[in-house]
């Protein structure tokens, strides 16, 4: 469902190379009815994240108020206005992963990492979420690293796991 | 026609008409919360569950459509229920107190609950908190009493296209507001108001500033001075228990009197000075439209303002501070065509503080300027920086409507019983003309009645000098009018057709502008009033302003219109003394310097 961090360009690619994009985009969407979300999935996947200057050139560029803009923006949990890293950990609280120490395994990415859940670390190289339940109950408690699910997570294995994801890229993805 | 019944008794109504309006033609009342007459029936609110044979579930009564032989009950014990279970959900999410709500005894909500026997809320759960936006001068926002009716909504988008407000974020989370749960004042509102007056809560008000002007009554080195707009007359007798569309000039000069202001005035006598600024802008636009810029119609200018070039047609009316910011935010280019005067609240502040206090020799500072408007963006107008023509603000509080009646029900002053007073002099002194200021149209028919006997030295050619094609709710309305037998310094105008057009809602607005930037229509004058039916209906008046009370408060203005001696504002003695005494001319270095103004262009998002 969430765009794969891995694929965005955000921090490669010049600002004003990706507004360049996005106003093609609009041309293009201009006129047709209902853009509003398909425009704003397309400008995630350009941007990696919906910052203000994006939603406000969307606003203008479709002709909606910025409000209406925000409401969409804000009414779907696939959308976020917060800047992601290239790795996305989401942490299961799911009931089985719950009862099997999933709230100490965030605790733990929480500490490790330097952010609160939906943040970002400050070298972008991670973004810390929670979901409820990948369908891997048998293996709780579970976190998902972009594609990756890593089965029963201790805290005290935590770090080897980042490790395998460390900054830059160096093994990126995982294997 | 449709035949069905409701609660047993045969009812008809119009094909496409809904169980909600068929009910209410049938002097049954169905609970409602989220509709509004002629604006919105979304089926939000879930109060006017009806039962009709045949269907399975409750069904909302307003976006029920009639069919034949359709069996409606109303009052039955599973729809009592249901209503109730609604309405105490809905509280149970609802902040505040009512007895410290500015809404106490005014609601919807409270009016509800009574209506539906509540007498306990059984689910007392979570309730959002409140976020208080007090960022402008206009409103204050309280989320926490919000119950996400969408009226707001619909009317700051449908009607007034502005957008500012919407729903953000998702299910118990949702906050109705501008993006992402900020101040108004980071967005393109233009605080007209309109939210506040169809909230049905206390979720959006006007920003209460009675403690300033109580302040400065008390204060005894300050001499204050009140102006009241048009449209006041006509709708604050609604807060004292007065059928809307009573007029109520004397009793609220009295009110005023016994609040102890020193000078009772009325905007109406700057609505007269701005149809001979505004009307002289105009003419003088004509003259550099048909003959080329160098023919100006006054030659001896000595400031930068009258040297410029006089602006573009068409001229578009300035007195509306929600549509002059509408146009800054919306449409920078066509700043050139507003009228560079003053709103008559901006012209009286700076006539009371320099023409009044040299009058009656006091220094300007300790001349306390405060307005009492039907409207919530005269607040923002009167902050606007560069209104200090005075060498201060020129008007130091603005109040509303609902808060005057707030300060005289708190002085207990018997408002019913006062006496009919008289304003004072010389700025309580106005013609016919300035009272139609009040509404969609007036301003122009103001207009049209002074600049067609200057022009021509005959009398404005419709019958009771009305322009009946410019009055009445149509949402753009216009009217031609051709110049014959001009006197002869006017002769360029002779046979021209001075074509206008008047819109009302901001809505109208922007597609007037769209048509006359396309080239669809070409016009010499355009009137716009932000708020459907004008001023009457404006964001500070009396709950709530249905077309019905619009209607009656508009006739209300023309009676007030009709009963005066004098109807053309050009025949107000006191403005021509204004003139003699102070700014000379109209147009003249002194009146730009004092009574005119400029825009500038804001975001658009």
């Amino acid at each position: 469902m969430a765009v794969n961090p891995a694929t965005c360009t955000c921090g490669d690619v010049p600002e004003a190379q990706l507004l360049e994009r996005l106003d093609e985009i609009l041309a293009e969407y201009r006129e047709k009815p209902g853009a509003l979300i398909p425009v704003l999935q397309i400008a995630q996947g350009i941007f990696g994240y919906l910052p203000e200057i994006v939603l406000k050139r969307i606003s203008v560029g479709l002709g909606k108020p910025y409000s209406e803009v925000a409401g969409v923006v804000s009414f779907y949990s696939f959308f976020t206005t917060n800047p992601r890293g290239r790795h996305l950990i989401r942490v299961c609280l799911g009931t089985a992963c719950y009862v099997r120490g999933g709230k100490q395994v965030l605790d733990t990415l929480k500490a490790k990492l330097g952010c609160d859940v939906g943040e970002t670390t400050a070298d972008r190289n991670f973004t810390l979420e929670v979901a409820r339940c990948f369908g891997a109950c048998g293996l709780a408690p579970a976190i998902m690293i972009d594609d990756d699910v890593h089965q029963r997570v201790k805290p005290a294995r935590m770090q080897a796991i980042l490790d395998l994801y460390a900054a830059p890229a160096a093994k990126s993805g995982g294997d | 026609m449709v035949n069905l019944t409701i609660n047993g008794s045969p009812v008809q109504a119009a094909e496409g008409s809904t169980v909600l309006l068929a009910a209410r033609q049938a002097g049954i009342q169905i609970p409602t919360l989220c509709y509004l007459e002629n604006v919105q029936a979304i089926g939000a609110c879930r109060l006017c569950m009806v039962e009709i044979e045949g269907a399975r579930t409750l069904i909302p009564a307003c976006v029920a459509p009639v069919t034949e032989g359709m069996k409606v009950s109303t009052r039955t014990q599973r729809v009592r229920d249901a209503r109730k279970t609604v309405m105490e959900l809905l509280m149970s999410d609802h902040a505040g107190d009512c007895k410290t709500c500015d809404r106490n005894d005014d609601c919807e909500f409270q009016a509800l609950a009574r209506d539906l026997g509540i007498r306990q809320v059984s689910w007392p759960g979570a309730v959002n908190p409140s976020h208080i936006d007090t960022s402008t001068p206009a409103l204050v926002r309280d989320t926490g009493k919000c119950v996400l009716c969408r009226r707001c909504v619909t009317l700051c988008n449908a009607v007034q296209d502005v957008g500012a407000l919407f729903p953000q974020h998702r299910g118990f989370k949702t906050v109705v507001g501008p993006a992402f749960g900020g101040d108004l004042d980071t967005v393109t509102c233009v605080q007209c108001g309109q939210c506040s007056a169809v909230c049905p809560v206390g979720a959006i008000s006007e920003h209460d500033e009675t403690g300033k002007a109580w302040a400065a009554l008390d204060n005894p080195v300050k001499f204050v001075v009140v102006q009241t707009a048009p449209a006041i007359r006509a709708a604050l007798g609604e807060e004292f228990g007065f059928a809307p569309g009573t007029l109520v000039t004397g009793k609220m000069t009295a009110a005023l009197r016994r609040l102890g202001f020193d000078g009772v005035f009325d905007t109406n006598f700057t609505a007269d000075l701005t149809i001979l600024e505004e009307g002289t802008e105009l003419l003088r636009r004509l003259k550099a439209a048909i003959l080329g810029p160098d023919h100006d119609v006054q030659g001896d200018h000595h400031d930068a303002h009258a040297h410029a070039a006089p602006g573009p047609l068409p001229l578009a009316t300035s007195c509306c501070p929600a549509w002059i910011k509408n146009c800054e935010h919306f449409h920078p280019d066509f700043l050139p065509n507003l009228s560079t005067c003053k709103s008559p609240q901006q012209m009286f502040g700076a006539a009371a503080k320099t023409y009044y206090s040299r009058r009656i020799a006091k220094h300007p500072s300790d001349v306390f300027v405060v307005s009492i408007m039907p409207c919530t963006a005269k607040k923002f107008e009167a902050a606007r920086p560069e209104m200090e023509a005075s060498w201060q603000r020129d008007v130091d509080v603005v109040l509303t409507t609902r808060e005057l009646a707030r300060m005289i029900r708190q002085a207990g002053i018997d408002f019913a019983n006062l006496p009919d007073e008289q304003m004072d002099q010389p700025m309580g002194m106005s013609t016919g003309a300035a009272d139609i200021f009040a509404n969609t149209g007036g301003v122009m028919e103001a207009a049209l009645r002074t600049a067609y006997e200057i022009v021509t030295g005959r009398a404005l050619p419709f019958d009771g000098l009305r322009v009946t094609p410019i009055e009445g709710m149509e949402g753009i309305k216009e009217a031609a009018l051709t110049f014959s037998d001009v006197v002869p310094e006017w002769s360029f105008l002779e046979g021209v057709t001075a074509r206008v057009a008047v819109a009302h809602g901001l809505a109208n607005a922007n597609q007037l502008v769209d048509r006359i930037r396309s080239g669809k229509a070409a016009y010499h004058f355009v009137e716009v009033m932000s708020c459907p039916g004008g001023c009457i209906g404006g964001g500070g008046q009396p709950r709530m302003t249905t077309d019905a009370v619009r209607k009656s408060r508009i006739e209300a203005i023309y009676r007030e219109d009709q009963g005066k001696g004098l109807r053309k504002s050009h025949e107000n003695p006191q403005v021509r003394a204004a003139y003699e005494a102070f700014f000379q001319t109209p147009n003249s270095d002194l009146s730009h310097r004092f009574l005119h103004t400029g825009y500038f262009g804001r975001d658009r998002v």
